[in-house]
């Protein structure tokens, strides 16, 4: 893409930075250590919500954005899925420009306060930062440093509200308020479209809200992000099920000329083995949910929760350290992750990982549940676990894991989550028997446009993924938008 | 925000309320629920949508207090609101000409039978209907039942009215006279498990509507599942009906239990702050 290059380039000549550049020797930039994050104590924060990561001062994240030497060939861009123009941010916040940063990011990153929380940094921009590449040294922290930025111009009371373009009355209907949708609809928004947000739930923000916990990214900072989307004149819905409460056909007789559906990977995945239906195991979906979206941990709220005192974890995902380190929140005396794999392998953010640790969860790393054992009165009281190891790599390209003969033994536990995974919602494609999916139920799109079968139909996200990210649902989400733009404005003119 | 319109008791503990909806009320066919949170604090949950009223853009819910949630909709008045509803969800009754359904309602099962007896009768079968209840003020809806039947028999456990029995005592007697083509039955699940029972024995092919735990009522979460014909099966997004014979009931009767502790105590606090406010 050369328009990115060039684009990249100018930027880079532009006076500013290069006397910032000159303010410091490259040689100086490179010996100043990574900064720890600040983070509450683990004893403490393993029994409240508080936000582990308390974010970097002012003083914390000048001197690591000094780290960054604005190299000439900014690798750590081609890590980001939505491109954003890392160097240019962090170089603002370098001379205390931090609401420009923040602008910086929201060129390109509808939700920055979000991902600099939860996106899989030491996978992307910082797996491909010139420190890891070249010099074997931890990469700046450019995943801290967004967040710095994002939380700077949230708590300013300044966040700055994108232009909108003058509506063109035309109605477009998105399905679901997740990352995918709420980008989605920004951006239909600044074309000047009527956007209205159709959500299942009561709550906006999808896995943001019900899925990802207070501990982790606090409600209010996905609220500020609503908030704007609101003050551009997007409308939402919530209680309103597309393919239920009203079907497709339904709303284009209401007058909607375009969808996007963004409705998720809502479904969770069970195992399958005996004994999974006994009280007391459930999906990591149904106990995030009642803790996170039905608030099932605070006073006075009706939706109760298994407050388990031996917790086991099934999965090394995200999802996985989310729910263990919300028993022990729950009062867990022991909680313990089952993973089938070696920690290498892992889907979880390493930071994740590294904060369990902390907290006091136990790893059965190549561990394997083949078997729960209930009680008289059908509540889980054992697990059978079977060793195992790793052999040739699968089609993932990870070490598909094999179980050791004879390997197997039980330990105790009177709650289990489950947590091995998602699969698409089949709302959508179940009510809509033109629409091609595919054999995972996933929603098939053209991969530059997003366009369905249907072509009034646009899908991103994990609808059309699988469970994947915050970050490539949100960039799908964008993507779609430009491009049904593209479509309805050479329909409208043809 | 969705407006209670109007409220009435069917006993002391039965309560029907129409609540408007209108998008719900033109979408549902028998068979569908929804899922209601009363405020900012409450839990969702399920309830059938025993009829509706396209003109009115309402649906009526019947609610039997049991828990927290329920105390607090037999407490709202016409002009009320409550926080949230969403529907309709599951799948529809599957109703076609069978010939001759026996119908059978336990309790507050009633209230969900009463649109899928609507239908089968519209459809042209003859609907016999078995309603049953502990003693004469558990017995909601007869008038309403009795409309869309071609005949009714009341079973009370006390015989407080109509018969003296169980209502498999009441399924026998019409199985006995005459030959059914098709059961449906919806209850407690200990009522749903026996009456499944009785008519496996006689061979009659049977649906029951089960009523789960649920959170989310959207395929989200698996906090309804059941185990049907030996598989693993959502109750909201699959169901609520299922083939009767093929339900594992003991198991959910199991998975039912699953909170009743924290259910209890949630309870006897509300009821506690209920009775202060009452002072
Ligand atoms: C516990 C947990 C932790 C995670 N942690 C991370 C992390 O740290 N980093 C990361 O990058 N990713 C993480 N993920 C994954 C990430 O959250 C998802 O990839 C992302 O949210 C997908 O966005 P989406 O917009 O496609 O769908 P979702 O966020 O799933 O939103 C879909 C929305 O659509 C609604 N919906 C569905 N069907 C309909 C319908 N018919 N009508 C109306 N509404 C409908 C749903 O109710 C839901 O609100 C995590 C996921 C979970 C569950
Ligand atoms: S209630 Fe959550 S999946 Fe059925």
């Amino acid at each position: 893409m050369t328009n990115l290059t060039d684009y990249l380039k100018q930027e880079r000549n532009a006076a500013w930075r290069e006397e910032l550049r000159k303010s410091k020797k490259n040689k100086e930039r490179t010996t100043i250590e990574r900064i720890k994050m600040p983070e509450a104590d683990p004893g403490e924060r393993s029994r409240s919500y508080v936000e582990v990561n308390s974010g970097l001062t002012h003083e914390q994240a000048v001197g690591e954005a000094s780290r960054c030497i604005d190299c000439a060939n900014p690798t750590c861009i081609s890590g980001c899925p939505v491109e954003i123009n890392i160097p240019k941010f962090i170089k603002n916040i370098e001379c205390g420009e931090f609401l420009k940063a923040a602008h910086t990011l929201k060129e390109t990153n509808t939700l920055p306060a979000v991902c600099g929380r939860v996106c899989p940094q030491e996978k992307q921009c910082e797996a491909s930062c010139f420190y890891t590449l070249k010099l074997k040294k931890d990469p700046v922290a450019i995943g801290y440093l967004e967040r710095f930025a994002a939380d700077y111009e949230q708590k300013s009371g300044n966040v700055s509200i994108p232009a909108v373009a003058e509506s063109n009355g035309i109605k477009i209907g998105v399905i679901g308020s997740g990352p995918a949708g709420l980008a989605f609809a920004g951006d239909m928004a600044k074309f000047g479209y009527k956007v209205v947000v159709f959500e299942a739930l009561h709550e906006i923000g999808g896995v943001l809200k019900y899925g990802i916990p207070e501990f982790r990214l606090p409600n209010n900072v996905v609220d500020v992000e609503i908030d704007s989307l609101k003050k551009m004149g997007v409308e939402f819905e919530t209680n309103f099920i597309v393919g239920k409460t009203a079907t497709i056909d339904d709303l284009r007789e209401e007058g909607f000329k375009g969808f996007f559906t963004g409705s998720g990977a809502g479904l969770p995945r069970f195992m399958n083995i005996p004994g999974e239906n006994l009280v007391g195991i459930l999906s990591s979906n149904e106990y995030l949910t009642r803790v996170n979206l039905m608030g099932a941990a605070t006073t006075g709220t009706d939706t109760p929760v298994m407050k388990g005192k031996k917790v086991a974890v099934v999965g090394g995902g995200n999802t996985a350290m989310d729910s263990v380190r919300t028993a022990l929140r729950l009062g867990a005396d022991k909680a313990t992750i089952i993973y089938r794999r070696s920690e290498e392998e892992m889907p979880a953010r390493v930071e994740e990982i590294k904060h369990a640790k902390e907290e006091g969860v136990e790893f059965l790393n190549l561990h394997n549940p083949v078997e729960y054992i209930g009680t008289e009165d059908g509540k889980v009281k054992q697990v059978r676990l079977q060793k195992m190891e790793l052999g040739e790599p699968d089609e993932s390209g990870r070490r598909r894991p094999q179980p050791i003969e004879g390997s197997e033994y039980i330990i105790d536990a009177d709650t289990v989550v489950v947590s091995v995974g998602v699969s698409p919602n089949p709302l959508i494609p179940q009510s809509l028997p033109d629409l091609k999916v595919t054999s995972w139920g996933t929603i098939e799109v053209d991969p530059d446009t997003f366009q369905s079968s249907v072509p009034d139909i646009f899908a991103g996200g994990d609808i059309v993924r699988g469970g994947a990210t915050v970050i490539l649902a949100m960039g799908d989400g964008r993507k779609a938008a430009a491009s049904m733009h593209n479509y309805l404005t050479s329909k409208a003119n043809s | 925000m969705y407006k209670v319109v109007s409220k009435k008791f069917f006993s002391d503990n039965v309560v029907s309320l129409d609540i408007e909806a209108p998008r719900i009320a033109k979408a549902r066919k028998a068979g569908h629920f929804v899922m209601i949170r009363v405020d900012e604090k409450g839990e969702r949950i399920p309830l059938t949508i025993s009829s509706a009223d396209i003109e009115k853009g309402t649906v009526n819910l019947v609610v039997q207090t049991v828990g927290v949630t329920s105390k607090k909709l037999a407490e709202l008045e016409a002009g009320d609101y409550v926080t949230d509803l969403v529907g309709p969800l599951g799948q529809a009754t599957h109703v076609e000409k069978f010939g001759t359904v026996l119908a059978c309602g336990g309790g507050v099962g009633v209230a969900p039978l009463l649109p899928i007896v609507e239908a089968l009768k519209k459809a042209g079968n003859k609907v016999i209907s078995v309603i049953a209840a502990r003693s004469k003020d558990l017995i909601i809806l007869e008038e309403q039942i009795k409309e869309y039947s071609d005949e009714v028999v009341v079973m009370t456990d006390d015989g407080s009215y109509g018969k003296k029995g169980l209502i498999t005592e009441g399924m026998e007697e019409v199985i006995n006279s005459e030959k059914v083509d098709q059961a449906v039955i919806i209850g407690p699940g200990i009522m749903m498990k026996f009456a499944s029972m009785t008519t496996k024995k006689h061979n009659i092919p049977s649906i029951a509507s089960l009523n789960t735990i649920m959170v989310d009522g959207t395929g989200m979460c698996g906090a309804c599942r059941v185990t049907v014909a030996g598989k693993t099966r959502f109750v909201c997004v699959d169901g609520p009906e299922f083939d009767a014979h093929e339900v594992d009931f003991d198991e959910m009767l199991s998975r039912l239990q699953g909170y009743k502790d924290q259910e209890q105590k949630a309870n006897d606090d509300y009821s506690c702050v209920a009775t202060k406010k009452r002072k």
